[in-house]
């Protein structure tokens, strides 16, 4: 369990945690979302050890990081900010190194090793050089230098940053697949990776937490949670229709594209389930249209939470 | 201790992997051979010691060690791998001392590979070996004076350059501290007691009296002791890093 109790990071007069509590216990995975310079990676360097805070504790299964660092850092896993490595090295000796500094020895270190390198398909690039891998290589020698000694607590600053589509797949499988027991933080700025592989999504800002929340409940802070758009094939059709759903939206203005026939409609209150509202209507009234159900659009909700704070700042 | 080890064991290796070791080897190995044969003049001076050779590493040490110390840290800063190192299982102290100790063992590897120049002198006289050993010893305990500082100065700025340029001005202090044209300068207006401090806290003094055949107690201190202050000093500053 991870408990961060009123943590203070400012590097002179520049605020980067403020007074930020949170409670993480085995089995979650939480996302860490926010803008660029929200206080994300300063706090997970100092739930790592790396800084120390101003003010505050972080407690990690009890103990206190400031107090005992070496016992914390060896039941977390990190990967840091932009997987750092020692790049003249080759990723075999790099990851022997780490495992030497995890405590293995002779044949536990081969297993060891043998291990993260099949989970990470490492295998093509064991004997060469990390400077001359690709970004992607990179960031997976970086995780699985990060879950080598198989930690607890696993701490990872963008992990799917500069990978492909079919590297982010397979590390938000890995991610899905460590859990169970596992305290797992996983930075990003890609919201879906929060809906995807998270139990519960942290927003903060200005190094403040915003929002606490399972990633569902914040799709249905969005206003397009539940809207529906339809889309006609002719003009008459489209002013038909739009008259029809005119009771619908009465008090949540649609957005209209008249060029293009669309017309979305947001669920309110008196509105709701406002899918089957619309299919009864379409009917009704003998228009034809495609009609498409929107999902919580994510992006929408972290724009308006950071910026409502950005206001109030 | 292990935690020690294991790092010293990575640094020197990163040493030979980037070829640093061999370029530093070969430039050293040169620069040795032509300052103990143009200007030390080896074989003029008649004499079957390494005098010419010895006289000559404070003078190579404070260009060469800043070249071997400046990476020390600045690089580890500079590429983030420090944070990696420093999240890992290991004290600030186990890393301190695992990466100075790398370095220390790297230039007695560079000191071993002047072997030949021994050999010569043994091949053309009958020189006294004890005061070669000695002379040795003395040599590398400078040196591992000035890798100290070094590390500090690494320790203090991402950029190399600046930490090679840090790390030559001090350890110039410290070698300049012994020469008689600075102790000259100053003795016809301080007080001896200024004089002989100044003097003593000279690299040149204690290894000039260690290349003269005689270990004493007081040098050998005096220079493991300006190692321990100058690498406690580089623990200060990687901890007021952290808690900047």
């Amino acid at each position: 369990m991870i408990e961060i109790s009123h943590l203070v990071k400012s590097f002179g007069s520049l605020v980067a945690v403020d007074n930020l509590s949170l409670r993480i216990v085995p089995g979650e995975i939480l996302g860490f979302l926010g803008p660029n310079g929200a206080g994300k990676s300063t706090t997970m360097k100092i739930l790592t050890g790396y800084l120390k805070p101003t003010s505050g504790t972080v407690k990690v299964n009890g103990i206190n990081v400031e107090q005992d660092p070496v016992s914390v850092k060896q039941l977390i896993g990190y990967l840091p900010e932009g997987a750092p490595a020692y790049e003249e090295m080759t990723t075999r000796r790099f990851l022997t190194f780490i495992a030497e500094l995890r405590g293995y020895t002779g044949l536990e270190i081969v297993k060891r090793l043998d291990h993260v390198v099949d989970v990470m398909s490492l295998s093509s690039v064991i004997d060469r050089r990390i400077e001359t891998l690709s970004k992607g290589f990179k960031r997976r020698v970086g995780i699985a230098q990060a879950i080598i000694h198989d930690p607890k607590i696993l701490i990872l600053d963008e992990p799917t940053d500069g990978l492909d589509p079919n590297q982010k797949h397979q590390v938000r499988e890995l991610i899905r697949g460590l859990s169970k027991d596992k305290i797992i933080i996983v930075s990003t700025h890609i919201l879906e990776e929060v809906t995807a592989v998270c139990s519960r999504a942290v927003i903060i800002s200005d190094g403040k937490v915003l929002e606490d929340c399972e990633p569902s409940t914040l799709e249905t802070r969005s206003k397009y949670h539940g809207a529906v758009t339809l889309i006609c094939s002719c003009e008459t059709d489209f002013s038909r229709m739009r008259v029809a759903t005119k009771a619908l939206v009465a008090d949540m203005p649609p957005i209209v594209d008249e060029d293009a026939f669309r017309l979305t409609l947001f669920q309110s209150e008196s509105s709701r389930p406002l899918l089957l509202h619309v299919t009864k209507l379409l009917e009704e009234v003998g228009v034809v249209a495609e009609v498409v159900s929107e999902k919580g659009r994510l992006d929408e909700v972290f724009r308006s939470i950071t910026k409502s704070a950005e206001v109030l700042a | 201790m292990r935690a020690i080890n294991i790092v010293m064991k990575r640094e020197l290796d990163s040493y030979f992997s980037t070829h640093l070791a061999y370029v530093f080897i070969l430039i050293f190995l040169v620069l040795s051979g032509v300052f103990t044969f143009y200007l030390g003049n080896f074989y003029e001076r008649g004499q079957a010691d390494l005098l010419p050779f010895f006289n000559f590493h404070p003078w190579l040490y404070l260009f060469l060690v800043p070249a071997l110390s400046m990476r020390l840290w600045a690089e580890e800063l500079k590429s983030g791998s420090i944070e990696l190192l420093l999240t890992l299982p290991v004290t600030i102290v186990d890393a301190v001392a695992g990466k100075f100790l790398a370095a220390w063992i790297f230039a007695g590897i560079s000191l071993m590979m002047t072997f030949p120049l021994w050999l010569t002198v043994n091949y053309l006289g009958d020189p006294d070996n004890g005061v070669i050993f000695t002379s040795y010893l003395g040599s590398w305990l400078m040196a591992g004076s000035f890798l100290a500082i070094g590390s500090c100065m690494s320790a203090l700025s991402k950029s190399q350059v600046i930490a090679f340029i840090l790390c030559g001005v001090v350890c110039l202090l410290f070698v300049l501290a012994g020469y008689p044209l600075v102790l000259n300068s100053i003795k016809t207006w301080v007080p001896l007691v200024v004089v002989d401090s100044v003097a003593s806290l000279s690299f040149l003094t204690h290894f000039n009296s260690i290349s003269r055949g005689i270990i004493s107690l007081r040098d050998v201190l005096y220079f493991c002791s300006v190692q321990v202050v100058w690498l406690a000093a580089t623990v200060v500053v990687i901890n007021a890093r952290q808690s900047r």
